[in-house]
C-alpha cells in the first residue's frame, strides 16, 4: 500500500520545527525516533486525569492507571505474538533488558569455563554487560566475525558452538550498518548445542516482523523510544520456563510475594523482575505508539522505508568520494559512510548548519569501527516520514560538506 | 595582545560574516593553518578525552610563557582549536588561569564548545587551565 507519507507527517509536531531558520530534516532515526502527537498526548492525559501509582491502590485512579499499564503488556504481548504476557517484563531499555539476563540467567546458569558468544556488529550495550559477567564468573566471550560488506561469517558461528557454548546474545539489526541478521538460523543452530539465545531487538523492532514463537528465541529485548514510544521503557520477553527458573534481579517493592525479615518469598511473573514504581506515564504511552505503528501496518512502513533506503543509496554511491559502511543484502533503512579525506564529525557540523540531523562518531560500536579500521562514520537513517525530497536535501548537503571541505 | 584583545578581534573578524557558511569558511581555513604537532606529540597522554574525533594538546613553558601546540583529526575543531590558541597560548599561567572566555558565546559558536560528550572543547579550555596551573606551581 501506498502511504500518504505527508498526512502521516502531521501527526508528528516536532517535524514542523525549524533549525537555524532552516527546514528540519530527521535522519537519526537509528538513535530514536520521533513521537506522535497521540503519544505525546497520552503522556499528558496520564498526568491530568489518572495518575496513581499501580497495582496496590484500591481506588478508581489506582485501577484506572494498573489497567492501563497491563494493557499496554497485552498489547506487547500481541506485538511480539508471546505466549502470555506473563513472558513480557517492562524494563528501563533494551540495555537495561541485557542486564536483567546477565544478571539473572547469567548469575545462575553460566559458570567457569563456559562460554558466550556475541558478534562483530554489537553496541556496547550487548558486550560490556556480558564482558563484566565473564570476569566476574571466569567465562569466555566469543565473537562471530564479518565481512566487507558488514554480514555475519555463519560458517565461522558454528564453529565457534559447542557444548561450552551456554549463551548466545546477537543483535536482530546493526544499529551501525543496518545489516539484518540471519536469527531465525542463529537461533537454531544454538539450540542445537543447548544453548539459549537473546537477541538484542533494538534496532530491528520497528522495520521487521518479530514472531517470538516462531523465532524460538529465548529472549528478545527491545527499546520503545525507538518505536516511536517514549524513552525509559524498555521490553524484555523471556521463555516462561527460563523466567521462572531464573533469580530476581532488582529487590524491592512489587517483586515481592510476602516479606519478613527472616525471609522473602518472590511475586509472580511477570512482577518478580519489576521492583519499584515503574515509569507508568510512558509504559502506558508505549501502547498508544504500537498502535500507530499497527495502524499504519508494519509491511507499509518498512516498504516505504526501503525506497528510501533504496533511492539513498543510489544517489549516494554517485557522489565522488564517498563510501558506504555496509552493504548487506538485507539491510533497514540505515546508511552508513564516509568521505574521502573529511572527518565524520566535520560532515555532521556542516550538515546540521543545513538543518539536517545525523549521526556521526563510532555509534556506541567501537569494536566495529575498529574492524573497518576507521574512526566512525556518517549515518542516516530514515523512518516512515522521512521523504524522497529530505534525501535530495542530504544530497545536496554532503556536496557542500565536500565544496567547503575539500 | 591580552587575552581580551585577541577575543575582540576574533569577535570583529566574526561580526563581517553574513552567514554559516562565510563563518564556517573561515573556520576551516584556520583548521588549515594551524600547523599541528608532531607525531611524536600525539601520543595517548596528550589526547583532549571527551571529543568526537581525536584532539592532541601538548604544553611548554617559554620565558614566562605556556605555549600551547594542538592538533585535531577533524578540520572545524581544528578551527576551532586554532582560535583556542590564539587567545590563550602565549601567555602567564596567571593570565590563562584568569581568562573568561566569552568569545565564544559572542561568535555563536557554543553548540560546538558545550560540554556534550560529541564536543568535548570545553574539556580543552580544561586541559590548558590545567597546564597553566601546573606551570604556575613549578615557578613558585
Amino acid at each position: 500500500m501506498e502511504l500518504d507519507i505527508h498526512t502521516i507527517r502531521k501527526d508528528f509536531p516536532i517535524l514542523e520545527e525549524t533549525v537555524g531558520g532552516k527546514k528540519l530534516v530527521y535522519f537519526d532515526n537509528a538513535a530514536t525516533t520521533q513521537k506522535p502527537k497521540i503519544v505525546i498526548d497520552a503522556i499528558t492525559d496520564y498526568y491530568s486525569a489518572y495518575n496513581a501509582n499501580i497495582h496496590r491502590g484500591i481506588h478508581h485512579l489506582a485501577e484506572k492507571a494498573t489497567a492501563a499499564f497491563e494493557d499496554t503488556r497485552k498489547t506487547v504481548k500481541t506485538f511480539l505474538n508471546a505466549a502470555s504476557t506473563e513472558e513480557i517484563i517492562f524494563t528501563y531499555g533494551t540495555t537495561d533488558s541485557i542486564n536483567l539476563v546477565a544478571n539473572t540467567f547469567g548469575k545462575k546458569f553460566i559458570g567457569e569455563g563456559d562460554e558466550i558468544i556475541i558478534s562483530t556488529l554489537e553496541h556496547h550495550s550487548n558486550i560490556v554487560p556480558w564482558q563484566m559477567l565473564c570476569e566476574e564468573k571466569g567465562a569466555i566471550l566469543k565473537v562471530i566475525p564479518i565481512n566487507e560488506d558488514g554480514e555475519l561469517l555463519m560458517d565461522e558461528y558454528k564453529n565457534l558452538l559447542s557444548d561450552k557454548t551456554k549463551l548466545v546474545s546477537v543483535v536482530h539489526v546493526s544499529n551501525a550498518l543496518g545489516t539484518i541478521n540471519p536469527i531465525k538460523s542463529i537461533i537454531d543452530e544454538a539450540h542445537k548445542v543447548g544453548a539459549k539465545v537473546l537477541i538484542d531487538g533494538a534496532q530491528a523492532s520497528s522495520h521487521i516482523n518479530i514472531d517470538v514463537q516462531d523465532l524460538d528465541v529465548d529472549f528478545y529485548a527491545l527499546s520503545a523510544h525507538k518505536l516511536f514510544g517514549p524513552t525509559g521503557v524498555g521490553i524484555l520477553y523471556g521463555k516462561k520456563d527460563l523466567l521462572l527458573a531464573m533469580p530476581p534481579y532488582r529487590g524491592g517493592g512489587e517483586m515481592i510475594k510476602e516479606v519478613t525479615f527472616e525471609k522473602t518469598t518472590y511475586a509472580d511473573l511477570p512482577y518478580k523482575f519489576e521492583a519499584g514504581t515503574p515509569n507508568i506515564a510512558d509504559v502506558m504511552a508505549f501502547k498508544f505508539a504500537i498502535d500507530y505503528i499497527n495502524t499504519i501496518g508494519k509491511e507499509n512502513i518498512a516498504e516505504h522505508e526501503n525506497q528510501l533506503l533504496e533511492y539513498a543509496t543510489e544517489k549516494l554511491e554517485e557522489i565522488p568520494g564517498l563510501k558506504i559502511i555496509g552493504k548487506a543484502k538485507e539491510k533497514v533503512s540505515v546508511i552508513s559512510f564516509v568521505l574521502e579525506n573529511i572527518h565524520p564529525q566535520d560532515i555532521g557540523i556542516i550538515l546540521d548548519q543545513q538543518g539536517i540531523a545525523i549521526r556521526t562518531g563510532h555509534h556506541c560500536t567501537q569494536p566495529l569501527m575498529q574492524r573497518f579500521n576507521i574512526p566512525g562514520t556518517a549515518r542516516a537513517s530514515f523512518s516512515v516520514y522521512n521523504t524522497f525530497e529530505e534525501v535530495d536535501s542530504l544530497i545536496a548537503g554532503i556536496k557542500k560538506v565536500q565544496k567547503l571541505l575539500s | 595582545m591580552t587575552i581580551n584583545e585577541q577575543q575582540e578581534e576574533l569577535i570583529e573578524n566574526f561580526e563581517l560574516f553574513d552567514d554559516w557558511e562565510e563563518k564556517y569558511e573561515y573556520i576551516i581555513d584556520l583548521g588549515k593553518k594551524l600547523p599541528g604537532l608532531a607525531d611524536e606529540f600525539k601520543t595517548e597522554d596528550n589526547i583532549i578525552k571527551g571529543c568526537q574525533s581525536l584532539v592532541w594538546l601538548n604544553a611548554k613553558f617559554e620565558d614566562g610563557n605556556v605555549v600551547f601546540e594542538a592538533d585535531s583529526q577533524a578540520i572545524i575543531v581544528k578551527g576551532l582549536v586554532n582560535m583556542l590558541l590564539q587567545v590563550l597560548s602565549d601567555h602567564t599561567p596567571q593570565e590563562i588561569l584568569d581568562a573568561d572566555l566569552y568569545f565564544i558565546d559572542r561568535i555563536g559558536l557554543t553548540s560546538h564548545l558545550a560540554q556534550t560528550r560529541s564536543n568535548g572543547l570545553a574539556s580543552m579550555v580544561k586541559q590548558m587551565k590545567t597546564y597553566a596551573l601546573a606551570y604556575q606551581s613549578l615557578g613558585k
